[in-house]
């Protein structure tokens, strides 16, 4: 056995009924003795009492195991690199400043060996996200069976990234950093830059009539008409406020990438419908006054502010915790469905996907996690089982592979 | 004839003259030097009389004479004025002993930092050419006496503020050789020197070096160390080290007051330490915060050299700029005027130094600033003179007026730290720099002016200050006029009426009234002379000032500092669900009691006495989480990278209690960390055990008696394979090489333990023979399996046993093999991918390792997750099925073995340290929070009491803000709002910023 032999899985085949399992929708709502029932990759039926499943479809009985919409990581370098510190394996970051046109997709690994150990964690998609430059491209979003990145796609293109240049020095040196001038005027100049490319993208896209065709503009076109959001990366408050900007300017979906301190204007945020997707809440605090455990309560303090967020653990290995994050959110004042929805639907409403998945729901697709226990809790979460697209897929990965082995040498069970 | 031709003005106004005339110095003695010319040698004799002359802080004569010959003071007090003498009337006036500064670089040449670096080709040796030693910051054959020059320039400006003296010396490198005790006098090299090696300086920055080595602050100490122990060595003339220069002058130096440069109040305690092992006692050069901790700075018996240059006020106008501001940084700005104060109160020898200052010209504001803050006049001006001078034993020379010392001294318009007070006069070696001379007369007063023809009357009267007196023409209504003194000539205007023309005089100040001419409103030539009639009537005045409000210290210094350092007291909690980590495991409904920082009872319903009872009901009761890899607290670089074996190198020289992380840690209910060097090199430096008691300093954060241990690294990171291209040089660049530098490293360490007497004592082959001999214990950071194997080899060879595997993320590779050598293993839960040597990492590891048999910690090396070690041992539950009660003991039971402290920490067991977390559910759940984190008995966390302290925080820097923003409007220069970085360390952090600080600890700010 090896990991070349964890094959994606084929289409569902009989229609298959979850019976007496908890069921976490994802939307807040939950089901004690649920059940679900999903046909051709669709989620047909969920609830509670539902009729008696047909003799022909295979049933499988949950005792009270716990059931999830597939979680999603948003941000993820998943399948764009392999071995983080060996260069030839990086395939993230182009060379450039502006490079909308950049297509996080066509490099995206299905055969990372990465991937595998983020289904077994019940992370079924992922937003599988460029980085370099100021514009390195677009992102697309990813379901985690597939043969190639073609049958992998699952959004493609939907996002353009922008990372904000920071106006705080990086934290590479200990020490005390003026916040010069020229940080802000760099600042200034590089946001402007931004703002002339969006500004001249914008005007183009007015004109059908052109004698050469601008490949940079045309990949952003999708900005103007909202078939795409712009994700902006950025944490400081100054910096989330030029980004609520951008939105106003031009009249685009912005979404805030990473947002730190967005706790300190959740309500700017609210009020201009402006997304987060918050950083790991597993991090430090950003300054050394900050209250210790601020950043394990800033989605509280944004989902009691009505702003729509969900997290992220950006990365790729690290996306497997990324359930426990939501766990932490929640020890830190979100409810626990609250914080299961800041994982699964709300990433999906960020990431355009909430049509097909994000939430169990009738219609969309049987993108489902079976744990024995809380998801979110390390103490309890085991996966079970998963479907992507109502495809029961292989949990097995590298990791467990390696512990066979050495359990295997040392006679263990 | 009035008051104002009184003859004590014309004598005067003589001396103003004839300081112009002066030339050459007063030394009578035959020269070298050939003059061009008509020989003109003078012995300068001067007598100051009627003088207020402060001869020291403590004595203050009245109506004196102070005489002077040859630059030398003859007489203080009532002497004899000597015939030949010049006699200048200082009536009114005040003379003190000129100033004198022993942190000066003053007349040597510029230093250029050095660019090396992680970025530059590695270096191994010196680079300085001739015979001096191996490490180019090791400079102690440098003479500064032999490199100055006078500097006019520089001389003039220090002069115009008071001094006279000043140790100078080249401040560059680590051991920078000898300062020399020069005056400001203008004049040749020859003449100012007054003690040419007058005192050896050190501090830990390398300074223009571009040698690798040391890299970080604790490689600077133990460069330091291992010197004093190599000159010491020298001193028999080794042959086979031959002549080294640098050794030799270090020992020649070794006499003369040391002089030790701190960067921080905590270097000014470690550069102490130093001194203590080696019987040096510094005198520090203080950074300007050592206020913060004044027992700790008593405790040193050093004399400081105190700095003057306070933080300007922060321009915090823009909140969003602001809120990276710490309150450390504010309070900092707030209390730093308080360091003399502060020291004076604790009785601490200091004296003050201009160095630092941006304009050498605040002295004298600071210098008030620090008496407005608490700090005797008295004390100031002993600071500024005879308590310098006495600290480099040059006070037979200078820092006060007694007979035989040189001329050195100030005429002033009055006490010295009064605001108004003009500084006229700078005598260095009996020679006169006139600072200001407007002023030395005070004319200010009411004048009759008499204007002919017509014999007209007008009243005038002068005032403001001295130094430029304002004109107003006395009548009905009373007019503005301008009157200027230049020297001997005046001029004076005024309107007759308010928009008239104005009547243009000018003249000469006489000696009995002042006469001259000028041009009436009509313009015809006048005639006119002015007659003093009464002084001025309101003498100077001072806006008086009221005593600062400042905020209190914290311990740390920090926001969530304390206000007062916390007491033990008994504890007794009750009916809580305690983890006990023994045999009797998991207990329901159960009471502990602490006494004396002790656990001293476990048991139901337990009598409280005078106890404090905290209520468990409902929650967990486990014993501290110890985390065995840690590198928070520690000051100035992490790695001391530079070379592949740095042993002699010692965490417990950089631990720095003013970590924020200590305190965050708490709330993740960590009690102790293990603070491991870095992995940039296969033989690192020795780690050190600190219990996270919040608030103490350095010493007191040490687990006292815990076993020495030390970090070995192997693998990536000291093959340097992810360093760059151009890091290519040092050895070892392969696995195959990481063996032989060990094997190399313990055949050393062998020979030498077995050499004799009379062998140069090496720290960095003391710490290999401790491990040989089984008395220090190795912490190694690995991942693959032939590595860990590899070192099982090396071990087994030299008869020593590895003690922990760090990382160690192929360790279930190798289970049975560790259990076999009887190795332990400190691991991630679940970190990989991030480089190639953990691409076969995987969460099982602490699983398989333990039921193999080895004695697993699940540790962190990161400042974050540290907080959530419960969480990444409950890890072990999903992927590896570990029981609850297992899974706990990896970061709290498991960690203290292999620290060698479990009899005294690590379980819930009467007679143990009451090292506990109180947590608010199940520990290993995500959801669990710690409530309580005891440390000895002492609550040292508290969530309730956090909520409190984010409150104190949010008003006290609502309240320095406010002040600051006072400041500014008052038109205080400020300065730009600067984000307040923490120093944060991985061994494994391969971002940029990180891997600079591995070879390049000095590039740090």
């Amino acid at each position: 056995m090896a990991q070349e032999t964890i094959y994606p899985a084929p289409p569902q085949g009989k229609t298959v009924y979850l019976i007496n399992g908890v069921i976490h929708a994802g939307n807040g709502q939950v089901f004690q003795t649920g059940s679900l029932v999903f046909t051709n990759g669709k989620i047909t039926a969920v609830g509670n009492n539902l009729p008696a499943p047909s003799a022909d479809g295979i049933i499988i009985d949950l005792h009270g195991k716990h059931v999830y919409p597939g979680v999603i990581a948003p941000l993820s370098s998943l399948g764009l690199t392999e071995v983080e510190a060996v260069r030839s394996t990086n395939d993230f970051s182009e060379v450039g400043e502006i490079n909308p046109s950049v297509r996080s997709l066509v490099a995206y690994n299905t055969d990372s060996k990465v991937i595998n150990t983020l289904r077994s964690n019940g992370i079924l998609l992922a937003q599988v996200t460029p980085e370099g430059g100021m514009i390195p491209g677009s992102s697309s979003v990813v379901q985690l069976d597939a043969w190639n990145w073609e049958d992998a796609a699952y959004k493609k293109d939907g996002a353009i990234h922008f990372y904000m240049p920071s106006l705080l020095p990086p934290p590479s040196l200990p020490g005390r950093f003026p916040i010069t001038k020229d940080r802000a005027e760099e600042f200034a100049e590089k946001t402007g830059k931004v703002r002339a490319f969006l500004s001249e993208a914008k005007a183009y896209y007015q004109e059908d009539k052109r004698s050469e065709v601008n490949l940079k503009f045309e990949a952003v076109r999708k900005l103007f008409t909202k078939e795409q959001k712009l994700f902006i990366h950025c944490n400081l408050v100054k910096e989330m406020l030029v980004a609520v900007d951008f939105a106003k300017e031009f009249g685009i979906d912005v979404v805030i990438a990473g947002g730190a301190d967005s706790w300190i204007i959740a309500d700017v945020l609210k009020q201009n419908n402006i997304a987060v997707v918050l950083g790991q809440p597993h991090s430090l605090p950003v300054t050394a006054d900050d209250d210790v455990d601020q950043p394990y309560k800033t989605a509280a303090q944004l989902q009691q502010a009505g702003v729509l967020f969900c997290l992220s653990n950006e990365g790729f290995w690290q996306q497997r915790n990324l359930p426990f994050e939501a766990g932490t959110a929640s020890a830190y004042g979100l409810s626990k469905e609250e914080a299961l929805t800041a994982v699964t639907l709300n990433a999906a409403k960020i990431l355009g996907v909430d049509k097909t998945t994000g939430s169990l729901e009738t219609g969309k697709d049987a993108n489902i996690v079976i744990s024995t226990g809380d998801l979110l809790d390390m103490r309890s979460s085991v996966v079970t089982q998963a479907f992507i697209q109502g495809r029961e897929i292989n949990l097995d990965n590298k990791h467990k592979q390696l512990y066979e082995r050495y359990k295997h040498k040392y006679g263990l069970k | 004839m009035s008051k104002f031709f009184s003859s004590r003005k014309r004598l005067s106004h003589l001396c103003l003259l004839l300081g112009g005339l002066l030339a050459g110095s007063y030394a009578r003695a035959q020269e070298t030097f050939p003059v061009n010319g008509v020989a003109d040698n003078r012995e300068g004799c001067y007598a100051f009389v009627k003088a207020t002359i402060v001869k020291n802080g403590s004595t203050v004569l009245n109506n004196a004479t102070l005489v002077i010959r040859n630059g030398r003071i003859v007489s203080v007090g009532n002497g004899p004025v000597p015939k030949d003498a010049v006699v200048i009337d200082c009536g009114g006036k005040y003379i003190y002993p000129s100033f004198v500064d022993l942190y000066s670089d003053y007349g040597t040449p510029a230093v250029k930092k050095s660019a090396g670096g992680y970025r530059s080709d590695p270096q191994f040796l010196s680079a300085t050419k001739g015979a001096y030693g191996w490490n180019q910051a090791i400079k102690s054959e440098v003479n500064a006496a032999t490199v100055f020059t006078v500097d006019g320039t520089n001389a003039a400006s220090l002069r115009n503020v008071g001094f006279g003296t000043v140790l100078s010396h080249q401040q560059d490198g680590i051991a920078r050789g000898t300062g020399v005790l020069v005056t400001l006098a203008d004049d040749r090299d020859n003449k100012v020197l007054v003690k040419e090696k007058a005192s050896a300086h050190f501090s830990f920055d390398k300074g223009s070096s571009t040698q690798n080595y040391p890299s970080s602050l604790m490689g600077s100490i133990a460069l330091l160390r291992q010197t004093y122990l190599d000159a010491l060595w020298y001193q028999s003339r080794p042959a086979k080290e031959g002549t080294n220069l640098t050794l030799q002058a270090w020992n020649e130096n070794g006499n003369l007051p040391q002089i030790f440069e701190a960067q921080d109040k905590w270097d000014a305690l470690r550069a102490d330490k130093i001194g203590d092992e080696f019987g040096v006692q510094y005198i520090i050069r203080a950074s300007g915060n050592e206020y913060q901790r004044i027992p700790e700075m008593v405790a040193t018996k050093a004399s400081f050299i105190l700095p003057l240059n306070f933080p300007q006020p922060i321009d915090v106008e823009d909140p969003n700029d602001a809120r990276f501001v710490s309150l450390s940084d504010m309070k900092h700005w707030e209390l730093a005027p308080t360091e003399a104060a502060a020291f004076e109160k604790a009785n601490i020898p200091f004296c003050f130094t201009a160095s630092g200052l941006k304009d050498v010209k605040q002295l004298l504001a600071a210098v008030r600033r620090s008496i407005e803050y608490g700090l005797s006049e008295q004390k100031a001006l002993d600071a500024l003179t005879l308590a310098p001078a006495r600290l480099i034993k040059a006070d037979d020379q200078v820092g006060s007026l007694e007979p035989g010392k040189l001329a050195n001294f100030l005429v002033t318009s009055g006490t010295i730290f009064n605001e108004n007070t003009v500084l006229f006069q700078n005598w260095v070696q009996g020679k006169k720099y006139t600072v200001k001379d407007e002023g030395w007369k005070d004319v200010r007063g009411t004048y009759t002016l008499t204007v002919n023809p017509g014999n007209t009357k007008y009243t005038i009267l002068l005032k403001g200050s001295a130094a430029t007196p304002a004109l107003s023409l006395i009548q009905q209504d009373t007019l503005a006029g301008t009157v200027t003194i230049n020297g001997q000539l005046v001029k004076l205007a005024f309107p007759l009426k308010k928009g008239g023309e104005q009547l243009r005089l000018s003249g000469v100040a006489g000696a009995t009234e002042w006469t001259g001419t000028g041009l009436d409103t009509s313009g015809k030539w006048v005639k006119w002379s002015a007659a003093f009639t009464a002084a001025a009537t309101k003498p100077d005045t001072i806006k008086p000032k009221t005593a600062p409000q400042i905020g209190n210290l914290y311990f740390p210094f920090n926001g969530y500092g304390w206000e007062a350092l916390p007491k033990q007291q008994d504890v007794l909690i009750k009916n809580a669900t305690v983890w006990t980590n023994e045999k009797e495991g998991k207990l329901e409904s159960t009471d502990v009691l602490v006494r004396n920082g002790k656990i001293a009872q476990i048991g139901k319903n337990l009598p409280a006495g005078n106890a404090r009872v905290i209520d468990g009901t409902g929650k967990h009761l486990t014993a501290g989480i110890i985390d065995e890899h840690s590198h928070i607290a520690i000051s100035r670089g992490v790695n001391e990278g530079s070379q592949s074996v740095t042993s002699e190198v010692r965490i417990a020289d950089v631990v720095n209690p003013d970590d924020v992380n200590i305190y965050r840690q708490l709330s993740g209910g960590v009690t102790a960390s293990h603070l491991l060097h870095g992995s940039a090199n296969t033989i690192g430096g020795q780690s050190q055990l600190i219990k996270l008691r919040w608030g103490a300093d350095a010493e007191e954060l040490k687990f006292a008696g815990s076993d020495p241990f030390i970090k070995f690294a192997l693998g990536e990171n000291v093959k340097q394979s992810n360093w760059g291209d151009r890091q290519r040089e040092r050895f070892p660049q392969t696995r195959m090489g990481v063996e032989q530098v060990l094997t190399d490293a313990f055949t050393r360490a062998r020979d030498y333990e077995k050499a004799g007497a009379g062998k140069r004592r090496d720290l960095e082959l003391d710490a290999l023979v401790e491990i040989l001999n089984n008395k220090r214990f190795i912490t190694c950071h690995s991942y693959v399996q032939s590595e860990i194997n590899m070192l099982l080899h090396v071990a087994d060879t030299f008869h020593f046993r590895v003690n922990t595997f760090t990382h160690i993320l192929e360790g279930y590779k190798v289970a049975d093999k560790m259990k076999q050598h009887g190795a332990g293993a400190g691991t991630f839960a679940d970190w990989w991918a991030y480089k190639m040597e953990v691409q076969d990492a995987i969460p099982y590891n602490a699983t398989i390792m333990q039921r193999v048999g080895v004695n697993v910690a699940i540790n962190s090396d990161d400042a974050e997750m540290a907080r959530r070690l419960n969480q990444e041992a409950a890890k072990n539950i999903k992927y590896g099925d570990m029981t609850e009660e297992e899974a706990l003991k990896l970061v709290t039971l498991n960690p203290a073995k292999l620290l060698h402290v479990d009899a005294q920490v690590g379980s819930i067991k009467a007679g143990k340290d009451a090292d506990l977390v109180l947590w608010s559910d199940n520990p290993l759940s995500i959801y669990a929070k710690a409530d309580k984190t005891i440390v000895d008995g002492i609550v040292y966390f508290d969530r309730e009491k956090d909520l409190e302290l984010r409150q104190r925080i949010s008003k006290e820097r609502n309240r320095l803000v406010q002040k600051m923003l006072g400041e500014k409007k008052k038109g205080t220069p400020t300065q730009k709002a600067a984000a307040s970085m923490e120093e944060m360390y991985h061994c494994e952090d391969l971002q940029g910023g990180h891997q600079q600080r591995l070879t390049d600890g000095n590039s740090e700010l």
